[in-house]
């Protein structure tokens, strides 16, 4: 049957004259075209004015400078690693492994906001901790999580415009006041989440400031129940206010330095705060803070006994995309979520393509002494 | 429609046409996922996982179903050099449609990405963690799916040009699904 050879030949339909076969083929051509026209439509290659992936990292780059091998934001920072204990009172509100008592390892990172890896410390700077937490033989769950109490726009569109707007003005070395304005008055979430961000209390360095999720997620329990959260990193090193007296340190890497000496001498530790939401909070914009009322649970400790240099930290090579969790914990209908998973997938891809190629990172190896303990 | 012509077997044509739709869709969404920063963007990816593995298993049940059931040959009045071409796009296409899938799932395991599937079903890592690793096999799925792209496009542009300028069944020995009628000499 398979070899038979009995498909029929050009001859049994008769055929075609020239003019016919001219249309068919042009027909075919045209099939082709369209499909390929589809599938560059698809891709983005025919909408320039679309905001993709490329024109954010293109946007980030123009705004801060090209640093082959670092991240397009977050760019100067140190890995850390240590453990969470689970105190078990998460659990009932999500099923994840994580939360069940017990520890679980974790690869941390801190770092400065802004995509310019040489940058000065200073007070004003928003400060990042992500963390990886990997339960053994379950799935893991990576945050980031910022020291200011909102976030700054509510979409994708919003993050770009801001960067357009803070971009330096080649002319004067800075962002164009004209550009910021119009910034602002296109985004008035932008101008309420200033207005709160201006009032945060700012601590004295890494090891006392809270870092906030900001973005809601959900938890969901081992009976399907599924809940709005928000969470928090609140630290147990007690609070001292940034700035009171003492002038600007003269370490152009002050807050690294400073963490690296309070490791050396002890570990840190922050609670993991979660934050339930109620019915009408919103959770598709972290510009808008929770009524401060909300329940909070209390899911146990972060534990932060090691730092190390980019250079030799198992941070380097994470990447610390918030949408990778765990069943258990959702993402939310926040964009912004889907907007940083996205562009982070595309800072990791070019700086993994760019290693070869990377000045050291701001705090060198150098700079980070051997721990005798542990 | 006229005369007994061999067609490829039932089975062949149902994952033929099933992995034709599920293929086409997971080249888009590829390129529209990685060109994306909205809401799209997190659901195309949680599709394009457990999408690319659903068809790396079926490509291999397709190369077994092959062997089973082999392709009907091509007409004998079909020029050399069309043969060849034919046989060539065809196993071009059998290595990229498992190797781009194969690649992905290596990719996310050098970027120690976890590679879930739905809900708290993974995949084990393939790879080491290793971010040069990764950086080329990021690109290597990229080349590998354009060019898969590019054959389907040809694979679809020769469909059609034995369909309707050569007409010698070969389009109808995958695109027919009339029932079969007894021979008659």
């Amino acid at each position: 049957m398979p070899k038979d050879g009995s498909r029929d030949g050009p001859a049994a339909k008769g055929a075609l004259t020239s003019g016919d076969a001219l249309v068919r083929l042009g027909a075919i051509g045209a099939a082709m075209l369209l499909a390929a026209v589809a599938f560059a439509y698809v891709g983005g290659w025919l909408s320039p004015g679309r905001l993709t992936q490329d024109r954010m990292a293109a946007a980030l780059q123009e705004a801060n400078g090209i640093h082959p091998g670092f991240r397009l934001n977050h760019a100067k920072g140190l890995c850390a690693s240590g453990w969470f204990d689970s105190n078990g009172q998460a659990s009932t509100l999500s099923k994840a492994a994580v939360f069940e008592p017990g520890r679980v390892p974790l690869i941390g990172r801190f770092s400065l906001a802004g995509g310019m890896p040489l940058q000065t410390d200073s007070p004003g700077t928003v400060r990042a901790l992500a963390l990886r937490l990997t339960p053994r033989g379950a799935e893991e769950w990576r945050i980031g999580a910022l020291n200011i109490p909102v976030f700054i726009v509510n979409s994708a569109q919003g993050f770009y415009d801001q960067t357009v707007a803070s971009t330096p003005d080649p002319a004067t070395g800075k962002p164009d006041p004209a550009r910021m304005n119009a910034f602002l008055a296109a985004h008035p979430e932008a101008v309420k989440a200033f207005a709160i961000i201006k009032e945060r209390p700012i601590s004295t360095g890494f090891a006392n400031s809270t870092f906030n999720g900001l973005n809601a997620f959900r938890f969901v329990s081992a009976a399907g129940a599924s809940v709005p959260v928000r969470w928090s990193l609140v630290p147990a090193q007690a609070f001292v206010a940034e700035g009171t007296g003492q002038s600007v340190p003269a370490d152009k890497n002050y807050l690294f330095s400073d963490l690296i000496a309070q490791i050396t001498e002890h570990s840190l530790q922050w609670r993991l705060l979660v934050t339930i939401g109620q019915p009408g909070d919103p959770t598709n914009d972290a510009t808008l803070p929770w009524p401060s009322e909300r329940e909070q649970i209390d899911a146990g400790t972060v534990t932060i006994d090691q730092v190390s240099s980019e250079a030799t930290g198992a941070c380097t090579d994470i990447n610390y995309d918030p949408l990778v969790l765990p069943s258990g914990i959702e993402s939310s209908d926040d964009p912004i979520l889907s907007a940083r998973s996205a562009v982070y997938a595309r800072s990791f891809t070019l700086r993994a393509g760019e290693q070869h190629e990377k000045p050291p990172s701001a705090i060198t190896t150098q700079g980070v002494p051997a721990r005798g303990k542990l | 429609m006229t005369g007994q012509q061999a067609r490829f077997s039932a089975p062949s044509r149902v994952i033929h046409w099933l992995m034709a739709v599920m293929i086409i869709a997971m080249l888009c969404i590829g390129v529209g996922m990685v060109a994306s920063v909205s809401e799209r963007y997190k659901v195309l990816v949680s599709i394009h996982k457990p999408l690319g593995i659903a068809i790396l298993i079926l490509v291999v049940i397709r190369f077994l179903n092959r062997r089973i059931n082999p392709p009907p040959a091509l007409p004998d009045s079909l020029p050399p050099v069309q043969r060849v071409a034919a046989k060539a796009s065809h196993i071009l296409l059998y290595v990229l449609m498992f190797i781009t899938p194969l690649v992905g799932w290596g990719m996310l395991s050098a970027a120690s990405y976890p590679i879930i599937l739905y809900g708290g079903l993974h995949l084990p890592s393939i790879l080491p963690h290793d971010l040069a690793l990764y950086a080329l096999l990021r690109q290597l799925h990229t080349y590998l799916a354009y060019m898969l792209f590019a054959l389907i496009l040809a694979h679809f542009g020769a469909a059609l040009f034995h369909g309707l300028i050569r007409r010698d069944g070969v389009l109808a020995s995958m695109a027919s699904w009339r029932r079969t009628e007894p021979p008659s000499e």
